[in-house]
C-alpha cells in the first residue's frame, strides 16, 4: 500500500527526492507540534485569566478541533496519498453526528 | 483441499453442512435469497388478514389487539426481514462478479451477518407463539411501546437488535470489497450501477444502523432494566426516540430504493441493447440521493411539534431530494429511447416501474409540503404513498431481480411465460390496491384503525382495494409454482443467458466456478463484457497469469455466534419476570457466542490454496462455451 511510507518506498526513486521530501514532513510535524503546545498554553491561559465561559467554552473547542484535524493529517499521516476513502467516511460520520447532535440540542429539549 | 472435493455430488446432509457453513458469497446469496422469500411470504400472509379485516365494514375476522400485532409484524418484517435481505441476496450474488472480485473482503463476517439477521428474524417471528407479537407499530414510538404489555415489544427490540448487528456487517464488508478488490482496471466511474448504488447503500447502513441501535438499546433498558430515556415522568423524554428512529428509518428507505434502482439501471440497457443514459449523472443522483437523505429525517415528524423554522428547513431539503431522483427518471427513458427493446419479464418489471414509482414520489412531494402534511398525516394517504414507492419500486425490482439474475444464481431460467403472468396479476393488483387508499385518506380514513363504520363512504373502496391484494397473492403463488417448475426441470442454459450481458458479471461460466475468476479480468471500460464482445470476443482478456488461487475455510462459527446471541435474547427478555432460569439462560448464551469468538481468535486458519495444475485441468470442463 501507498500509504505504508511516508513518501516513495521505491529504491529507484531519487534518494535525494527522499530525503527532501522527508524533511519537508518532518519541519511539518515540528510546526504542528509547536503549535499543538501554543494552543494548549493558550487554552489554560484562557481558563486562567477568568474570561466569561460563553467565551472560554467555544474557544477551547475550536482549539481542541484544530488539534484533532492536526493529530489526523500530519502526525497520523492522512494528508498522504491513499487515503481519500478513510477520509470521505469520517467525515461523513463526522457530519451525521454533529447534525444528530444539533437536532437534540436544538429540537427536542425546547 | 483440492477442487475435486468441491466437484463431488453430496448428500442431503452434507448440503445441508454445506450451506451451515458456508462463506461462499454465492452460496450466502441463496441463503439470503431463501430466508427473505420466506420472511416475505409470512409478511404477505399478514397483509392478507389485513385486508381481510379490512374488506367489510364492522369485521371481526381478526380481533383489535391482534389487528396492532398483524400490522406491526407486517412493517417490520417486510422491511428488515424481506426487503433488504432480499436485496442483500442480489447484492452478494451480483456486486462481487460485476466488479471481478473472487469474494466479498470478509467472507467469514459475510456468514456472520446473515446468521445474525437470520436469528434476529426467527426471534422476533417466535413472538407469535411465546405470549403475543409486537403492538406498537412497526415504528415503535416510545410512549406506546413503553405501555405495551406482555413480551412482543421485547421480541421487537431485542430481535431488531440482533439482526441489525448482521445488516450493518453486510454493509461495511460491501464498502471494504468495493473499495479494496476491484478488478484490474475497474475505476470508480466504471463500476456498473448496481455496484454503485451498493455502494451508497452500504455507506448509508454504515452510518444509519449506528442511531437505530443506540435507539433500541435505550428502549430495551427502558423496559427490561429500569431507565427512564423516554419516560417522562422519570425526566426522560418520548420525543427522543422518534428523533433516534427516524434518524435511522429515513436513509433507511434509501438503503432499500437505491439497489432497486441499480437492479433496473442494470436491466434497461441489457434489453434496451444501449449504454446507459448518462452514467455520470446517474452516479451523481446516486450519491446525492444518498447524502440528501441524512437531512431529511423529520418530515416525518412535521405534526410532533418541531416549530416552523425546523419543518420549513425538513419540507424545503425533502423537495430537493425529487430532483436527483427525476434526473435518473429521464436518464432511464433516455436509455429506452431509441433502443432496440425486447420485453422480456424483467424488462415488463423495469418498464412498469417508471410510472408507478414516479406516482409515489409524486405524492411523496405533496407530503413534503409541511402544512398540507397535518392533513395527511396518520392518513390512508401515507399508507398509499409508501407502498407506491416500495412496492412500486423496492418489491418490483425484486421480482425483476429474480427473474433477471436467477440464471446467474441458479443456472436455469425462470419461464417467461409464468413470469408475465405473475407480472400482470401483481401489478393490477398493486395499482388496484394502492391506488384507491389515496382517496380513502383523503375521504379521512385513518392509517391503522382494526376496522370503520358502514355508511360513510368508505366500503367500496376498501373493498377494492382488498380484491386487488388478492391479485398480488395470486401473482405470488405464480411465481412459487414458477420457481420450483424451473428447479425441478433444472435446465441449464449456460453463460450469458439474456445473450445481451453487459457486465462482468455474465462474462464468468454457468454455474459460476466457486473461485469466481480463474484469472482476474482485464477491464477496459464502463460494461467490460460488452466492449469485448463488440471485438467479437467471447471472453475477457486476463489481467494476470494463471496462479495459485488463495480460498477461506468454511466455518461453522458464524452460525454458533448467532445461535448464542439468540439464547441470550431469550435470558434478557424473561428475567423481567423474575423468572429464576432467565439468568443462566443469558449467560449461557453469551457464553456460546463470546467461546465461538474466542474459538476463531485463537485458531489459525489460513484458508487453503488451489493449485495452479489443478486449475488448468478444470480449463476444459468450465462452462458451456
Amino acid at each position: 500500500m501507498a500509504n505504508l511510507q511516508s513518501n516513495s518506498g521505491d529504491p529507484k526513486v531519487n534518494y535525494e527526492y527522499r530525503r527532501k521530501k522527508s524533511a519537508d514532513e518532518m519541519r511539518m510535524q515540528v510546526i504542528t507540534f509547536t503549535l499543538m503546545i501554543f494552543f494548549t498554553v493558550l487554552a489554560f491561559a484562557a481558563v486562567g485569566a477568568g474570561f466569561s465561559k460563553w467565551f472560554i467554552i467555544p474557544f477551547v473547542l475550536l482549539l481542541a478541533c484544530v488539534q484533532v484535524a492536526f493529530q489526523l493529517y500530519y502526525f497520523m499521516h492522512m494528508s498522504h496519498k491513499g487515503h481519500e476513502a478513510p477520509q470521505l467516511f469520517m467525515w461523513s460520520g463526522i457530519f451525521v453526528a454533529f447534525l444528530t447532535i444539533l437536532t437534540f440540542l436544538t429540537i427536542i429539549w425546547w | 483441499m483440492s477442487t475435486i472435493a468441491h466437484t463431488q455430488k453430496r448428500g442431503f446432509a452434507g448440503t445441508v453442512w454445506e450451506y451451515l457453513t458456508t462463506v461462499d458469497h454465492k452460496k450466502i446469496a441463496i441463503l439470503y435469497l431463501i430466508a427473505g422469500g420466506l420472511f416475505f411470504l409470512i409478511g404477505g400472509i399478514e397483509a392478507m388478514m389485513i385486508r381481510i379485516q379490512l374488506a367489510v365494514p364492522n369485521n371481526d375476522f381478526v380481533s383489535a389487539g391482534l389487528f396492532n400485532e398483524i400490522i406491526t409484524m407486517h412493517g417490520t418484517t417486510m422491511i428488515f426481514l424481506a426487503a433488504m435481505p432480499l436485496l442483500f441476496a442480489f447484492m452478494n450474488a451480483v456486486m462481487p462478479l460485476q466488479i471481478g472480485a473472487r469474494d466479498v473482503a470478509f467472507p467469514f463476517i459475510n456468514a456472520l451477518g446473515f446468521w445474525l439477521f437470520f436469528f434476529g428474524g426467527l426471534f422476533l417471528n417466535l413472538s407469535w407463539f411465546l405470549g403475543g407479537a409486537p403492538d406498537a407499530g412497526w415504528t415503535s414510538y416510545a410512549s406506546l411501546s413503553l405501555a405495551s404489555e406482555g413480551h412482543g415489544v421485547d421480541f421487537y427490540v431485542l430481535g431488531l437488535q440482533i439482526s441489525g448487528f448482521g445488516t450493518l456487517m453486510g454493509g461495511i464488508n460491501f464498502l471494504v470489497t468495493i473499495i479494496n478488490m476491484r478488478a484490474p482496471g475497474m475505476t470508480y466511474m466504471r463500476m456498473p450501477l448496481f455496484t454503485w448504488t451498493t455502494f451508497v447503500a452500504s455507506a448509508l447502513i454504515l452510518f444509519a444502523f449506528p442511531p437505530l441501535t443506540v435507539g433500541l438499546f435505550m428502549m430495551m433498558f427502558d423496559r427490561m432494566f429500569g431507565s427512564g430515556f423516554f419516560d417522562v415522568a422519570a425526566g426522560g423524554n418520548t420525543i427522543i426516540w422518534e428523533h433516534f428512529f427516524w434518524i435511522f428509518g429515513h436513509p433507511e428507505v434509501y438503503i432499500l430504493i437505491l439497489p432497486a434502482f441499480g437492479i433496473f439501471s442494470e436491466i434497461f440497457p441489457t434489453f434496451a441493447r444501449k449504454r446507459l443514459f448518462g452514467y455520470s449523472s446517474m452516479v451523481f443522483a446516486t450519491v446525492l440521493i444518498g447524502f440528501l437523505g441524512f437531512m431529511v429525517w423529520a418530515h416525518h415528524m412535521f405534526t410532533t411539534g418541531l416549530g416552523p423554522i425546523a419543518n420549513a428547513i425538513f419540507a424545503v431539503a425533502t423537495m430537493a431530494i425529487a430532483v436527483p431522483t427525476g434526473i435518473k427518471i429521464f436518464n432511464w427513458i433516455m436509455t429506452i429511447w431509441g433502443g432496440k427493446i425486447t420485453f422480456t419479464v424483467p424488462m415488463l418489471y423495469a418498464v412498469s416501474f417508471i410510472p408507478s414509482f414516479v406516482m409515489g414520489g409524486v405524492t411523496g412531494v405533496m407530503q413534503a409540503a409541511a402544512p398540507a402534511d397535518y392533513q395527511f398525516h396518520d392518513s390512508y394517504f401515507i399508507v398509499a404513498h409508501f407502498h407506491y414507492v416500495i412496492v412500486g419500486g423496492v418489491v418490483l425490482a425484486l421480482l425483476a431481480g429474480c427473474h433477471f439474475y436467477w440464471p446467474l444464481m441458479f443456472g436455469t431460467m425462470l419461464s417467461e411465460r409464468l413470469g408475465k403472468i405473475t407480472f400482470a396479476l401483481f401489478f393490477t393488483g398493486f395499482h388496484l390496491t394502492f391506488f384507491i387508499q389515496h382517496f380513502l385518506g383523503l375521504m379521512g380514513m385513518p392509517r391503522r384503525v382494526w376496522t370503520f363504520l358502514p355508511g360513510q363512504g368508505l366500503e367500496t373502496g376498501n373493498l377494492i382495494s382488498s380484491i386487488g391484494a388478492a391479485f398480488m397473492a395470486a401473482g405470488v403463488i405464480i411465481f412459487l409454482i414458477n420457481v420450483v417448475n424451473t428447479q425441478v426441470k433444472n435446465v441449464q442454459v449456460g453463460r450469458d443467458p439474456w445473450k445481451d450481458g453487459r457486465t462482468l458479471e455474465w462474462a464468468i461460466p454457468s454455474p459460476a466456478p466457486f473461485y469466481n475468476f480463474k484469472q482476474l479480468p482485464l477491464v477496459r471500460g464502463l460494461d467490460a463484457f460488452w466492449i469485448e464482445k463488440m471485438e467479437g470476443k467471447t471472453e475477457m482478456t486476463p489481467a494476470e497469469p494463471i496462479g495459485d488461487i488463495h480460498m477461506p475455510n468454511n466455518a461453522f462459527a458464524p452460525f454458533l455466534i448467532s445461535l448464542g446471541l439468540f439464547i441470550a435474547a431469550f435470558g434478557a427478555m424473561y428475567q423481567v419476570d423474575d423468572k429464576p432460569w432467565a439468568i443462566p439462560v443469558l449467560i449461557i448464551g453469551m457464553a456460546i457466542t463470546f467461546g465461538s469468538m474466542l474459538y476463531r481468535s485463537i485458531k489459525d486458519d489460513h484458508g487453503y490454496h488451489i493449485h495452479k495444475e489443478d486449475l488448468l485441468d478444470d480449463a476444459d470442463k468450465g462452462g458451456t462455451r
